[in-house]
C-alpha cells in the first residue's frame, strides 16, 4: 500500500512537517521598507483617485501611499484606519485585482498597478507592531448598544460605536471572534495569528467587551436584545451551506468546503489533518479556490475544481483562478454534479454532467463524466440561516433569503440596524464590504442615539 | 556618420564630452579608467599652490536630493581643491598625457590672488605637455572663504587681472570657470574677455544647503552636528547653466566667446542642448558620479545618432544653432496662440492636469462628461500655459497645439493674427513705441 503522497483515500501526513511550512506561508509577503518606498514612489497620487472610488470603505489611497514615501508610516495606517479600522486584514484579504488595483492608472498605462494592498499592508503593519492607538473614545454616552456576530461588519461598527462612547457588547457564537477573518480565509493570506491580533487591536479603544460561545437563537434571542439595549446591530454573516442537490451527497468523503477552510485554519499541526487523494471542489467563487488550493497545499494529488458555468462567469477572481493553476489546481468548466459514487459509504468518485446555456437558462446535456475522487467539497455558496430571528417577538423583513436593510443599514425593526453579507444590498460579499457596512451602521445608530 | 570630433580653443579631442575638474579627475588612477571607457578630456582637479596641501573634512562631502525611485538629482559637495601634493599631480598628469596623446588634458588651477602665485604655478603646469589651463574662479565654499574660487570670481575687476597675469606667462589656451553665485553672468564672462581668457567655462556649483537632519537639526552633509553650505551640481541645476551659457552666447560684448559647458549633463540630449544654445564643447561630472565612466558611451552614441538622423555633419553645424532663438521676453511673439490638446488614447485618467488646472490655473480641463471621467481641454479657458503638459505623466499625451492664422481663439473670441507681434508695440503697454509718423 502507497503512503505519504500517494495514500489512497483521505488521510493525514502526505508531506514532510517543511513541505507544510513552506506551502502554508505568506501568500503575499510583507513589502520590507526598501520596497515599500519604491512601490509608493510609483503613485501618480491622482485627482479623485480610481483607486479610492473602487475602494468600498473609500479609504484615501492617494495620501496613504503618499505618506509612506514621505516615511510617514503611522500618519499612512491612521489614514487607512480612518475609513477601514480592519485595513490590515482587508490589505491582505482583498480581491485588490477588482477593486483598487483593477482601475490603478498604473494599470491602464502599463499593466501594472501600483501594490496598493501590499502598500497597505505594510502601512498597517508599522502602526499595529507599535500597538499605535489612533482613537480613543468620546465621553460615554450611557448608550449601549448589542452587536451580533463579532466577524468584520460586526468589529468594524463595534469600534465606530466604541469611538462615540457607546458601551458595546459583542455577543459571538464561535469560539474565536474576527468571524470569516478566523474562520473562512485561506491559512496562506492570514498567517501568524493575524486575526486575533487585529481583533485585540480593535477592541483596545475600550468600551466593546466580546461574548464568545453566544449564539443568537440557542442562547438569547433577537427580542431581549432589543429590550435590553437601545440599539442592536445583526452581522451574524450566513450560517448555511448550500445543498449540492446530488445523489450521495451524504456519502462519508462529502464535506462543506467552509468547514474545511475553518478547520484548516484552526489546526494546529497541518500534518494531521486529512485531506483526500483525489479531490474535486464543486463551485466557482473563492472559497472554492481557497478551499482546492489548500488541498493541493495539504498533499493531494489531484485537484479538480467543477463549475457548472464558463470561466468568464466564475466569482473567483483572475488572480484566484491563476493561484489555483499555479497550485495544480485543474479547473473544468460546464459540468454539474449528479451523483457521489461511494464503495462502502466512502466516496470514490463523482459522477457530473456537462452544461449548456439553451436560451439563457442552464441545462443538463445529458453527457456525463466520472471523476475518482475520494473527497468532494461543496462550494457552491452560503445562505442566510434565518431561523435564529425569529424566536421571539416580530419578524424581521427579509429579501431574497436575507436580511432586508435600507441605505443606513436600517431593517423593518426599531432599533435593529444590520450589515455584512447577511444583509441583501447592493455591496459584494467581501470582507471589506462588510466594514464599511458596520461602519456605515454604526454611524446610523449614533445620529438615532444622539438624535 | 556624424563627426564628433571637437576642436576647442586649438584643443583637440575624439569627442566633446570632458570630464570636469572635480572628484573624478583627482588622480591619474581615475582619469586612466575614465579615457578607458571613451571620455574626450579632462579637466584634472584643481591644483593649488606648492606647500602643504589642502586637507578636506573627514566626515561626509556630499549631500543629494532624489526624486521618484531615489533618482539622484541633485549632488552638493563640500570638498576642496586637490588635496594631493602638487608634484604627485604633476607627475601623473605628464604621465597620462603621455599615455594618451589624443585627450585632452587641462589642469585646473587656483592659487591666491597674487600675482607672483600664479606665475610660479604656470610654467611648473606647462611642463607637463598639459593641453590647457583653466582658471577655478567658481568654487563656492572653503576656497572662496580664503579669498579664492567664487571670491574671485564674484568680482569681475580681479577676474580680469588674474587672466591677464595668465595670458601674460603662460603660452597655454585659458579657459576661465565661472562661478553662477552672481547676480549677471555676462559681467564676469566680459571681464574675462578683456583679460583676454581664450574661453570660459560654467556653471560651477551653486551655494547650496541641500537638506537639513530634522532630528539633530544640522544641515546635511553634517559634518559632528553642523554643516556648510556646499557647491550644487547635477541635473537640478541644468536650466540655470543653460540659461546663463545662453546669456554669455547671445550678449554683444561675448558673442562668440568660446565657452565650455557644465551643470548637470546626464545625457547626449541635455549635451546637445548646451552645444545648440552656444557651448563649444561640455564638461560632465555629477552623472559619471552617480553612474560610473561608462555613461559617455551612450552619450558619444546619443550625439552621434541624433546627428545623423538630422543631418548635422560636424559639431559646427550644431554649436550656436539654439542661440539666435533666445529672445528677451518683450520680444515674444504674443499673436502666437496655442492651446493644449489631450490625447485620449494615451490619457490614463490620472486627473492631474484637471486639478493642476483647476486648483491653481485657468480651469480649463474637464474631470466628468455626461458622468464619466473625462479630461479634455476647455479651449474657450486655455490660455495655453503647458502647465498640464508638465504634470501629465504620460510622454506625449499632452501637446500644444499652435491655431493657425485665421481661425478663432474661443477664449478671447478673436481671429488669430498672421502677423508678428510683440509687447514693445502692445497698446496696454503705456512705454509702447508708436511708429513714427
Amino acid at each position: 500500500m502507497t503512503t505519504g503522497h500517494f495514500k489512497e483515500g483521505i488521510a493525514g501526513g502526505r508531506l514532510s512537517s517543511e513541505a507544510y511550512a513552506d506551502n502554508f506561508s505568506d501568500l503575499h509577503p510583507p513589502l520590507d521598507h526598501h520596497e515599500a518606498l519604491v512601490e509608493s514612489d510609483r503613485c501618480y497620487f491622482c485627482y479623485d483617485a480610481p483607486c479610492m472610488q473602487a475602494c468600498p470603505t473609500s479609504i484615501d489611497i492617494p495620501m496613504f501611499i503618499r505618506q509612506i514615501a514621505t516615511g510617514n508610516a503611522l500618519g499612512s495606517a491612521k489614514t487607512i484606519f480612518d475609513q477601514n479600522i480592519l485595513g490590515g486584514m482587508c490589505a491582505r484579504v482583498c480581491p485588490t485585482e477588482t477593486l483598487c488595483e483593477e482601475v490603478c492608472v498604473r494599470e491602464t498605462a502599463e499593466g501594472k498597478p501600483v501594490q496598493i494592498g501590499r502598500l497597505q499592508r505594510y502601512a498597517t503593519d508599522v502602526a499595529m507592531g507599535e500597538g499605535k492607538q489612533f482613537y480613543s473614545r468620546a465621553k460615554s454616552t450611557g448608550k449601549k448598544v448589542a452587536v451580533v456576530g463579532a466577524g468584520p461588519a460586526g468589529l468594524a461598527a463595534a469600534h465606530r460605536l466604541a469611538r462615540h462612547g457607546h458601551d458595546v457588547t459583542v455577543l459571538e457564537a464561535r469560539p474565536k471572534s474576527g468571524g470569516l477573518n478566523e474562520y473562512g480565509i485561506a491559512a496562506y493570506k492570514s498567517v501568524d495569528n493575524f486575526a486575533q491580533a487585529e481583533v485585540d487591536y480593535v477592541t483596545a479603544i475600550g468600551g466593546i467587551a466580546i461574548e464568545n460561545g453566544k449564539a443568537l437563537g440557542r442562547d438569547y434571542q433577537l427580542s431581549e436584545l432589543t429590550k435590553k439595549y437601545d440599539a442592536v446591530f445583526l452581522g451574524m454573516g450566513l450560517g448555511g451551506v448550500n445543498a449540492l442537490r446530488a445523489e450521495g451527497e451524504d456519502q462519508d468523503g462529502v464535506a462543506n468546503a467552509v468547514d474545511f477552510i475553518a478547520e484548516l485554519r484552526q489546526a494546529s499541526d497541518l500534518g494531521s489533518l486529512p485531506v483526500g487523494r483525489r479531490v474535486v471542489v464543486i463551485g466557482g467563487g473563492m472559497t472554492a479556490v481557497d478551499a482546492a488550493v489548500q488541498s493541493k497545499l495539504l498533499g493531494a494529488e489531484e485537484v479538480t475544481i467543477c463549475y457548472r458555468r464558463g470561466k468568464e462567469h466564475m466569482n473567483a477572481s483572475e488572480f484566484e483562478q491563476d493561484l489555483a493553476a499555479a497550485n495544480g489546481v485543474t479547473i473544468r468548466h460546464w459540468l454539474q454534479p449528479k451523483k457521489v459514487i461511494a464503495d462502502g459509504g466512502k466516496a470514490i468518485a463523482i459522477e457530473l454532467e456537462y452544461t449548456a446555456m439553451k436560451g439563457d437558462k442552464l441545462v443538463g446535456t445529458g453527457e456525463t463524466l466520472r471523476l475518482a475522487a475520494d473527497q468532494v467539497f461543496k462550494a457552491i455558496g452560503q445562505s442566510f440561516v434565518p431561523a435564529a430571528l425569529n424566536g421571539s417577538g416580530q419578524a424581521i423583513a427579509l429579501e431574497n433569503g436575507r436580511i432586508k436593510v435600507d441605505g443606513e443599514g436600517r431593517t423593518s425593526l426599531a432599533k435593529v440596524w444590520a450589515g455584512g453579507d447577511c444583509v441583501v444590498d447592493s455591496r459584494e460579499d467581501l470582507t471589506v464590504s462588510a466594514v464599511a457596512a458596520g461602519r456605515d451602521a454604526a454611524e446610523s445608530i449614533h445620529r438615532t442615539l444622539m438624535g | 556618420m556624424a563627426d564628433i570630433r571637437n576642436n576647442f580653443i586649438g584643443i583637440k579631442s575624439p569627442n566633446p564630452f570632458w570630464l570636469a575638474s572635480a572628484p573624478p579627475t583627482d588622480k591619474a588612477y581615475n582619469v586612466e579608467r575614465a579615457f578607458k571607457a571613451g571620455w574626450g578630456g579632462v579637466v584634472w582637479k584643481t591644483l593649488g599652490e606648492e606647500g602643504p596641501p589642502v586637507v578636506n573634512v573627514n566626515g561626509p562631502r556630499y549631500g543629494a536630493i532624489w526624486g521618484a525611485d531615489r533618482r539622484l538629482l541633485g549632488l552638493n559637495n563640500i570638498e576642496l581643491i586637490t588635496d594631493r601634493d602638487l608634484q604627485t599631480n604633476l607627475r601623473e598628469m605628464k604621465q597620462v598625457k603621455k599615455n594618451w596623446p589624443d585627450r585632452a588634458l587641462i589642469a585646473s588651477i587656483m592659487v591666491p590672488c597674487e600675482e607672483q602665485s600664479w606665475k610660479a604655478i604656470l610654467p611648473l603646469v606647462e611642463e607637463t605637455g598639459a593641453d590647457g589651463i583653466e582658471l577655478n574662479f567658481g568654487c563656492p565654499h572653503g576656497m572662496s572663504e580664503r579669498g579664492m574660487g567664487a571670491a574671485v570670481g564674484q568680482v569681475p575687476e580681479y577676474i580680469e587681472m588674474v587672466v591677464r597675469w595668465c595670458k601674460q606667462y603662460t603660452r597655454m589656451p585659458v579657459i576661465t570657470k565661472l562661478t553662477p553665485n552672481i547676480t549677471d553672468i555676462r559681467k564676469p564672462a566680459r571681464a574675462a574677455k578683456s583679460g583676454g581668457t581664450d574661453a570660459v567655462s560654467l556653471i560651477n556649483t551653486i551655494n547650496s544647503i541641500t537638506s537639513v537632519n530634522l532630528d539633530s537639526f544640522s544641515p546635511e552633509p553634517s559634518i559632528d552636528g553642523k554643516g556648510s553650505h556646499g557647491g550644487y551640481c547635477g541635473p537640478a541645476v541644468k536650466p540655470i547653466a543653460l540659461n546663463m551659457v545662453a546669456e554669455i552666447a547671445r550678449d554683444p560684448e561675448t558673442h562668440g566667446l568660446p565657452i565650455s559647458g557644465i551643470g548637470g549633463i546626464t545625457t547626449w540630449r541635455d549635451a546637445a542642448e548646451f552645444l545648440a544654445l552656444g557651448a563649444g564643447n561640455v564638461q560632465v561630472c555629477t552623472a559619471a558620479m552617480t553612474y560610473g565612466f561608462k555613461i559617455v558611451q551612450e552619450m558619444i552614441a546619443g550625439l552621434e545618432n541624433w546627428m545623423d538622423e538630422k543631418g548635422h555633419r560636424s559639431l559646427d553645424d550644431v554649436i550656436g544653432r539654439a542661440t539666435p532663438n533666445v529672445s528677451d521676453w518683450q520680444y515674444l511673439n504674443l499673436n502666437y496662440i496655442a492651446k493644449a490638446h489631450i490625447d485620449q488614447d494615451a490619457c490614463i485618467k490620472c486627473g492631474r492636469c484637471h486639478i493642476a488646472c483647476e486648483d491653481t490655473s485657468h480651469q480649463a480641463i474637464t474631470s466628468m462628461v455626461e458622468g464619466v471621467r473625462h479630461f479634455e481641454v476647455m479651449e474657450d479657458e486655455c490660455v495655453g500655459c503647458n502647465l498640464c503638459v508638465n504634470v501629465c505623466p504620460v510622454d506625449g499625451c499632452i501637446t500644444m497645439v499652435p491655431l493657425a492664422a485665421g481661425t478663432l481663439d474661443q477664449r478671447t473670441g478673436k481671429t488669430v493674427e498672421p502677423v508678428y507681434a510683440n509687447w514693445t508695440t502692445h497698446p496696454n503697454n503705456p512705454m509702447a513705441k508708436v511708429a513714427a509718423e
